[in-house]
């Protein structure tokens, strides 16, 4: 292989990775739509029986669309990206073939058992690690096999300087290690007992305000190591290679990216603003959030002015399209995420419906449209066929880009409405609503917030059907493609 | 410096590491002695209440239901008192929450009874009309998992000294003294309910999930 011709990659694990994307999505999102339902119509808790209710199903909501659709999406990305920026085949390589598929193989019926555990209402009640002490162990297996496939293919690389997405999987892997392990530390009560109860339940080794300042600590920076350095790993592959640019500035990633490494672990605390923890933790976490606009929106300008001079791609082209809108919402989130850490105005926002308002806007828009933008990218040079429908891009892209705009218009005003509620007082002084006057308000949110998740999820069915599409049954390439990707109109 | 880097993928790895970890370092460690002395007069949970914990918690309660009073006055209006670290140090894990679709429990020991409870968790319309909070009838009929609240209370005494069995304190004793205290107490707040099926499983010497997470709710003052 030590002559000029092309490399010939190999996808066996990428495209393991694309199909659990798509099949984890359709669950995750699907269990979204039913769950935003039940607030508006609380009948819908009712029908699995103990299985159907918000409390258990919100969990699996949650993890399965972290853990499930954007990891694996993340992973597909990796295994594709990795080994051409690395200029090595995984193919020239039997054990790392073998890690590979034993990585993917691990995590999904890993991912399997964790939601089935959390339907039988095994839970451990920490947000985002919801999981009993077993399956920590398995997902941090998992997590140990894409580390020595990692840095196995960066061992035998041909290209010896690290592409800038290698740096911020390189970093993902780190991260998200180092949280994980030290948040869920639990001892399982069976063993320490002498063997006495449930194997699964486990006590945390951290109480009560320790126990919140890791967990969020943990929860804030898994939003970090799995909703943005990742994606951005990603786009920085994805939009130069579709839009045939050259990424705009080396210097403003290399500021973005050291940036983004030490000014995002500080930020966990400002989930605990006006809580038990010490006032200047909370100050650090505001001040801190405050500091992340600069890498974050270092980087979304990066990728916009990578488009400089090529804007009319933007019409021509539904990828480039989902891109450039990923790092606009990226940018619209990266501001108001500070914004509520603005310890008066996270007085109103906490507890309330903009959080989740606030979450959505992110990984619908970003991590949602960067993830789709990926594997339709991926898509013609791993399957060898065209894109099945342009059309089909287009029509899913303005579905979900309306569902989004529905998701965190509604959840703002919903957000605010409640959080000013609360401490409205009357003339006298006193509490002017009861806590259920300001639920029964949010009704006519929660409609539109369904109704936004429809919509969105409805764009998700289209893309499944076009990929499928794509993979089976659409025309075939003669050679791989350079930058746009073929699609048929 | 950075060209070397990107070519030393160890030394990256080393450098993306103290950076991130250098966080952590400042801004957790510290406070790990700091938070952890209790308030005077806080006990260990018994048994019971632990059982109740454990449902509260393997039920994802927290994704409805904060227990952090803030400090404002809309709040401890609404709510009592604003909430003290030290209230939380038997808590494992500390259950906060982070969205308030229903209210705060931080104290509503303070405010609900056992028989509100009952009347709420079987038909929450029927004590709130407006309410949304799902019904759980199947807690009224599932046995509590009282032996694995006893290990986790025995396992918090070993390794974190939780006070169990202290002068003044709560008294965790054998597992069989340890069933035996959780059905006795189990019977008291029985006799304030009235549904059939779960006095006559507490008669049996059975503790429906219902009297368990019942008696957590009223511990939280």
């Amino acid at each position: 292989m030590q002559s000029n011709a092309a490399l010939e990659y190999d996808y066996t694990v990428a495209k393991l990775f694309t199909y659990t994307t798509i099949l984890f999505g359709i669950l995750g999102m699907t269990v979204g739509v039913l769950i935003a339902a039940q607030l508006a119509f609380p009948e819908l808790n009712y029908l699995i029986g103990e299985y159907g209710t918000f409390s258990r199903l919100r969990p699996i909501h949650t993890d399965t669309v972290i853990f499930g659709f954007m990891l694996s999406g993340i992973w597909a990305s990796y295994y594709y990206l990795s080994q051409r920026v690395l200029k090595v085949s995984m193919a020239e390589s039997k054990f790392l073939m073998f890690i590979g598929k034993l990585h993917f193989w691990l995590y999904f019926v890993g991912a399997l058992v964790a939601v089935i555990s959390l339907l039988l209402g095994i839970s451990s009640s920490k947000e985002y690690a919801e999981f009993e002490w077993p399956i920590d162990i398995v997902i941090v297996l998992v997590w140990v096999l894409w580390g020595v496939s990692m840095f196995g293919l960066i061992g035998i690389r041909r290209e010896k300087s690290l592409y800038i997405s290698m740096w911020y999987f390189v970093a993902t892997f780190l991260g998200v290690a180092m949280l994980y392990l030290f948040n869920n530390m639990a001892i399982p009560t069976y063993f320490a007992s002498g063997g006495i109860g449930s194997i699964m339940n486990s006590v945390s080794m951290y109480s009560g305000t320790n126990d919140a300042l890791v967990q969020w600590w943990y929860g804030h920076n898994a939003v970090a190591f799995v909703f943005t350095v990742p994606i951005i790993a990603m786009i920085y592959y994805f939009l130069p290679k579709e839009s045939g640019q050259a990424i705009y500035s080396y210097k403003l990633s290399l500021l973005s990216f050291w940036g983004l490494m030490f000014v995002y672990l500080w930020a966990g605390s400002h989930h605990l603003i006006y809580s038990t923890v010490p006032d200047w933790m909370q100050t650090m976490g505001s001040i801190f959030s405050i500091i992340l606009i600069l890498p974050s929106w270092g980087s979304a300008i990066n990728m916009l002015l990578t488009m400089k001079g090529e804007w009319n791609q933007l019409t021509e082209n539904p990828i480039i399209k989902l891109l450039v809108l990923a790092s606009t919402f990226y940018m619209l989130s990266t501001i108001e995420g500070p914004i509520q850490s603005i310890k008066s105005v996270n007085a109103i926002a906490h507890f309330t419906d903009w959080i989740p308002g606030h979450v959505h806007d992110g990984v619908l828009g970003w991590v949602g449209f960067m993830t789709f933008a990926g594997l339709l990218h991926m898509a013609p040079r791993m399957f060898k066929r065209e894109i099945y429908s342009k059309k089909l891009i287009e029509l899913q892209f303005w579905l979900q880009t309306t569902g989004i705009v529905l998701y965190f218009t509604s959840m703002w005003i919903a957000g605010i409405t409640q959080g000013m509620m609360w401490r409205a007082v009357d003339e006298y002084g006193n509490l002017m609503y009861s806590f259920i006057d300001t639920v029964a308000a949010l009704h006519p949110y929660w409609v539109i917030r369904t109704l936004a998740g429809v919509l969105f999820l409805s764009g998700v069915f289209i893309f499944a059907y076009n990929m499928i599409k794509t993979i089976t049954s659409s025309k075939e390439l003669a050679q791989e493609p350079k930058n746009q990707s073929p699609m048929a109109a | 410096m950075f060209h070397w880097l990107e070519k030393n993928p160890f030394f990256f790895a080393v450098g993306v590491f103290v950076v991130i970890a250098f966080a952590g370092l400042i801004e957790i460690l510290p406070n790990f002695a700091e938070a952890s002395r209790p308030v005077v007069n806080l006990k260990p949970y018994t048994v019971l209440e632990m059982a109740g914990k454990n449902i509260y918690k393997n039920e994802n309660c927290i994704t409805c239901h904060s227990q952090l009073i803030r400090p404002f006055k809309s709040e401890t209006d609404r709510y009592g008192q604003v909430s003290l670290s030290g209230e939380y140090v038997y808590d494992r894990p500390f259950l906060w929450g982070s969205r308030r679709i229903g209210p705060d429990l931080h104290r509503v020991g303070n405010y609900r009874s056992t028989d509100w409870h009952e009347n709420h968790m079987l038909d929450p319309k029927s004590v709130v009309p407006q309410s949304i909070m799902p019904a759980y009838p199947y807690m009224f009929t599932k046995t509590t998992d009282i032996d694995t609240a006893y290990a986790e209370a025995l396992t918090v005494k070993k390794v974190f000294a939780t006070p169990y069995d202290a002068p003044n304190g709560t008294k965790l004793g054998t597992l069989d003294e340890g069933r035996a205290a959780a059905l006795e107490e189990a019977k008291a707040i029985a006799a304030d309910m009235k549904n059939k099926d779960v006095k006559d499983a507490v008669a049996r010497g059975e503790i429906p999930q219902i009297v368990a997470l019942i008696a957590y709710l009223n511990r939280l003052k």
